[in-house]
């Protein structure tokens, strides 16, 4: 229905969809701007980053259309809508999901898949099928993984209600960040990426296979494949919080 | 004195939002991680970019960080004028005994006034503990510097102003606001310092009003723009708030001449 409804208005769907587009690219531009003037950033060439980038933009992107909405939970709670979803006979965290489903959010993924596909002819990897199969494989992971933190960050605006910003910094934050090769970092913050908040296997780590670069902090390879375990565990982590803060949830009141 | 209160009262209004603060402070400060890194990544490879050192570079990283909710860089900010003009509501501010920009511009200063305390003091803050910044040893520089950054507030109100004006003809302006936004992120040195911009991209870019909401500032800061040069920093922001404002007046002169208040 918030498909069919936003096709309603043609021009400002396609006005909004070039501005995510235009938007997320401005990341992009930064990069190109840079490589301007010189030709590598932490070791690594354009197309590489490029790669890191486009991989990265297209998992945050497939998240933020499928469960991106989840953001607003503060907002409902604070008007008070939310009571409203959870008399429905429907999971509520579906409702808020698929609420004003916003198929403008293309932009960003489009823009993603462009870069991607940019980079993929111009990097030096032996693409084997294995290879090839790790692309799609790391996006769909890489997706989970992002969508486990909008869910997680959105759990927490029932204690903080106003503080929808906060997952900004690990979203777009972590999106901005695993745009970079990890070589650009402080140890200790790829240390925070890998183990505390391990989004350092939404691109990094299979990625570093790829390209056949060295791991950082001398990580085993093996961890470029535990992206489909992280995504699940991330994502049961985020199931159980937020159903921890639904039952926790008290209505506003006077 | 009813443009303090206004002011004032708007100061009080964005204090009540304890948590986004702190939420936009985190926010504000890990970008600023992220961004430092790139930028010495980037001043590692070419050791005088752009005319600035290393320290320099991750000086102008962090005031992006703190000067980007104050200035409002990346959003619209007069949502709430803009929606009053759709639904009608600016008949009545209209009939008010009060100047309308004046009013606007009063209560953005008070937001910017507190975003300055809370999202501007502590990223910068962080960063100076965390990097080694060029940041000022002098008072007289801190004071320019605000002086700046305040005329860059008022050259971004200007701007957003006029946006939100459009809508007594577009109804809805976000398709604008959006646009603006975007030019507003990459030509105020947000996405990269201006003059790191290739050949004639930065020379052009410096002369655009966005350069008056972050390069003058940050560069008065790093030590940049000293003497002779930051004079013409400062004359170069108030020629753009001064013809801004005035563009802004005559718009809104014509637009209240437009508005027919249905009556009941």
């Amino acid at each position: 229905m918030w498909v069919r409804s936003t096709l309603a208005y043609r021009t400002s769907f396609a006005l909004m969809t070039f501005g995510n587009f235009a938007g997320s690219a401005l990341d992009f531009a930064a990069i190109l701007l840079m490589f301007s003037r010189v030709r590598a950033l932490g070791g690594f060439t354009l197309p590489e980053v490029a790669f890191l980038y486009g991989t990265c933009s297209l998992a945050l992107g497939l998240a933020d259309l499928v469960v991106g909405n989840v953001e607003r939970l503060g907002a409902r709670i604070r008007d008070g809508t939310l009571d409203t979803l959870l008399l429905r006979p429907a999971p509520v965290y579906a409702q808020i999901a698929a609420d004003r489903f916003a198929l403008r959010r293309l932009g960003r993924t489009a823009q993603g898949l462009l870069v991607l596909l940019w980079s993929t002819g111009r990097i030096a990897v032996d693409w084997t099928p294995g290879r090839i199969l790790m692309v799609p494989l790391m996006t769909v992971c890489g997706a989970v993984i992002f969508g486990a933190v909008y869910t997680a960050g959105a759990a927490f605006q029932f204690w903080a209600q106003d503080a929808a910003e906060l997952q900004n910094s690990l979203t777009y934050g972590g999106n901005t960040l695993l745009q970079y090769p990890p070589t650009v970092f402080a140890r200790d913050l790829v240390r925070g990426v890998t183990f505390v908040v391990p989004l350092a296997f939404v691109n990094w780590l299979p990625a570093l296979w790829l390209l056949g670069r060295p791991y950082p902090l001398g990580l085993p390879v093996w961890t470029a494949f535990l992206g489909p375990a992280v995504a699940a565990l991330m994502a049961a982590g985020a199931a159980l919080a937020w159903r921890h803060g639904v039952r926790a949830y008290r209505s506003t009141g006077s | 004195m009813l443009y303090v209160a206004v002011a004032a009262g708007s100061f009080r209004r964005y204090a009540t939002y304890r948590a986004a603060t702190v939420a936009g402070i985190v926010t504000n400060t890990v970008f600023g991680f992220i961004i430092a890194y790139t930028y010495l990544a980037l001043w590692d490879q070419r050791p005088h970019l752009g005319g600035y050192g290393p320290a320099q570079a991750l000086t102008f990283a962090w005031a992006g960080q703190a000067l980007l909710a104050v200035a409002l860089i990346a959003t619209g900010g007069l949502d709430e004028l803009q929606e009053r003009i759709r639904s009608g509501d600016i008949a009545v501010d209209l009939y008010r005994p009060a100047d309308l920009q004046l009013w606007w511009l009063a209560a953005d200063l008070g937001r910017a006034g507190l975003q300055l305390l809370g999202r501007g003091v502590v990223p910068l803050a962080v960063g100076a503990l965390a990097f080694p910044l060029a940041l000022p040893g002098d008072p007289p520089t801190w004071g320019w510097f605000l002086l700046s950054a305040l005329l860059g507030v008022v050259v971004s109100f200007a701007l957003r102003y006029l946006v939100a004006l459009s809508a007594f003809w577009l109804l809805d302006s976000s398709g604008l606001a959006m646009v603006g936004g975007l030019s507003c992120m990459f030509f105020s040195g947000m996405v990269l310092p201006l003059r790191v911009f290739p050949g004639g991209l930065a020379d052009a870019a410096q002369l655009l009003p966005w350069a008056a909401l972050l390069q003058v500032p940050a560069d008065i800061l790093i030590g940049a723009r000293t003497g002779p040069a930051l004079l013409r920093g400062l004359a170069f922001q108030a020629a753009w708030a001064a013809a801004l404002l005035a563009l802004g007046r005559l718009v809104q002169s014509a637009a209240t001449r437009k508005v027919v208040v249905q009556g009941g």
